[in-house]
């Protein structure tokens, strides 16, 4: 048995189908990926994302430890501010994508489930000196997002909060039913939205509000085709130990300039190599969904290799990233896909592959 | 209840006989399972094949899946429109959404298929 959020029974109880993930026992759909799907695009999914990892940091150092360890700038972040970021190893290496929280009284990071325990590891064997407190409070608090076209309409009167009134990639301290909360204006599905953390023992009441309220209970089935069309990474399959934030397509999310972190004199190297490969989108012709790993091929060669890949239910086609060589990211590139000795059409096209209508 | 004239492979393909014709499709349970299904492909016309042998693809947003003949024999029609329109299986899997027709040598595979008692059996422990 792994790890479960407190809203396991609530999950099965409603016909979800559950599989291992990172540790944790998780939904993967409730109905089907492709309706879960469609009512994030259409109006407002519900997702236990629990499983994240919440990291606090309180003391003198707690930005000098987060600096140091983290891609982007903390300390241009303003009281509220979210920031994405990224972990690096000393080669340059991604370790792990991270949200960084700036508090008045400290600052907090929403790490990758499977990622963890390394993080903590690697705080731990980063410290050095500094003065600082660090808390994981994944095990004692629940996280619920609420994504979607009608998800910030739908969180009227919600929480203390006006979740219109909060600034895309903001959070802030609240109060649901009395309770303390963390409503943050942030997501992974391409869509409005917000995601809020609270005490374990309200998690189970909010979730229902939610549902009555009348957001879809989503799966990681349909984080992942959501995710995917709006071209966000995945942690294990666009990211990793081996692959540097350039390659990914994130230079915008590393600062070079802000002082010393760890991966920064790799990273100093690797940021103007022009021999490696890159992140690409693809589309595919025929019907078949080209998985990770399939290799990518151009005139007969090996040039590289798909990282995700799906049948997209916006755009009814199977589309895929995936790195390669630097002669053939440019958008527009024909290529072919090998999917089961299969040997499929694809182009490069432009990410991400759904991008929310301006409001 | 899965239909009572039918006879099922433990793969989840059924088979319905008609003289020494087999058609072949797969049950709303292994639909259920799958979910979400986006291609089929099937194989050619006159392909012989041995019973277990994989005729064909069916895949669905998270997995692809073989389709496994459940009888020995010779492939003498296809259903194109499924090929062409995968979520007829889903919406009628014991009926448009039929695969293929297999022309038997022998009745040996067809007698060793699970009855329906037998099938409602193995998918009432599988469950979800």
């Amino acid at each position: 048995m792994g790890l479960r959020t407190v809203l396991y029974d609530w999950h099965v109880a409603h016909g979800a189908r559950v599989v291992d993930f990172a540790g944790w026992d998780m939904p993967v759909q409730y109905t089907t990926i492709i309706d879960e799907h469609s009512a994030v695009r259409n109006a407002a999914g519900l997702f236990d994302i629990s499983h994240m990892g919440r990291l606090s940091f309180g003391g003198a150092d707690a930005l000098a430890l987060i600096q140091k360890i983290y891609t982007n700038n903390a300390a241009t972040m303003k009281d509220g501010q979210v920031r994405y970021g990224l972990v690096c190893n000393d080669q340059g290496g991604i370790r792990d994508d991270v949200l960084v929280y700036r508090w008045p009284y400290g600052y907090a990071m929403v790490v990758n489930a499977s990622n963890r325990v390394k993080i903590v590891d690697w705080i731990e064997a980063s410290k050095g000196s500094l003065n600082f407190q660090m808390q994981d409070q994944t095990l004692s608090t629940c996280m619920i997002a609420v994504q979607g076209t009608k998800a910030i309409e739908m969180c009227q009167g919600l929480t203390e909060t006006d979740p219109s009134k909060l600034a895309y990639y903001y959070a802030t301290p609240s109060r649901y039913q009395g309770n303390a909360c963390v409503v943050s204006r942030t997501g992974y599905t391409g869509e409005d939205g917000i995601e809020i953390m609270v005490a374990n023992a309200v998690g189970m009441q909010l979730w229902e509000e939610l549902s009555k309220r009348g957001a879809k209970p989503c799966g990681l089935g349909a984080r992942d085709t959501l995710r995917l069309e709006a071209a966000m990474p995945l942690y294990g399959h666009e990211l990793g130990e081996e692959i540097d934030p350039f390659q990914a397509g994130l230079n915008w999310a590393v600062k070079l300039d802000k002082g010393d972190f760890r991966g920064k004199e790799a990273l100093l190297r690797r940021q103007n190599d022009t021999s490696l490969r890159r992140r690409v989108g693809l589309e595919l012709k025929g019907k078949r969904i080209a998985r990770e790993g399939a290799v990518i091929k151009a005139n007969g060669k090996p040039i590289g290799a798909v990282s995700s890949g799906t049948h997209s239910p916006t755009f009814g086609k199977p589309i895929a990233m995936g790195y390669v060589e630097p002669a053939y990211q440019q958008v527009g590139t024909p290529l072919v896909i090998d999917i089961r000795g299969n040997d499929e059409e694809a182009v490069v096209v432009a990410m991400p592959f759904y991008k929310r209508p301006k409001t | 209840m899965v239909p009572q004239n039918l006879r099922f492979a433990e793969t989840h393909e059924w088979v319905s006989l008609e003289g020494d014709v087999a058609t072949v499709g797969i049950t709303k349970f292994a639909v259920e399972q799958l979910t979400d299904v986006v291609f089929v492909e099937l194989a050619k016309l006159g392909k012989q094949f041995a019973a277990k042998a994989a005729f064909g693809q069916i895949e669905s947003v998270k997995s692809v899946n073989d389709l496994y003949a459940p009888v020995a024999g010779e492939i003498i029609a296809k259903n194109d429109a499924v090929e062409k329109d995968p979520t007829l299986v889903s919406a009628d899997p014991y009926g448009k959404g039929w695969m293929v027709k297999i022309k038997m040598a022998s009745k040996i595979d067809y007698d060793k298929l699970l009855t329906p008692q037998q099938y409602e059996t193995q998918i009432a422990t599988q469950g979800h």
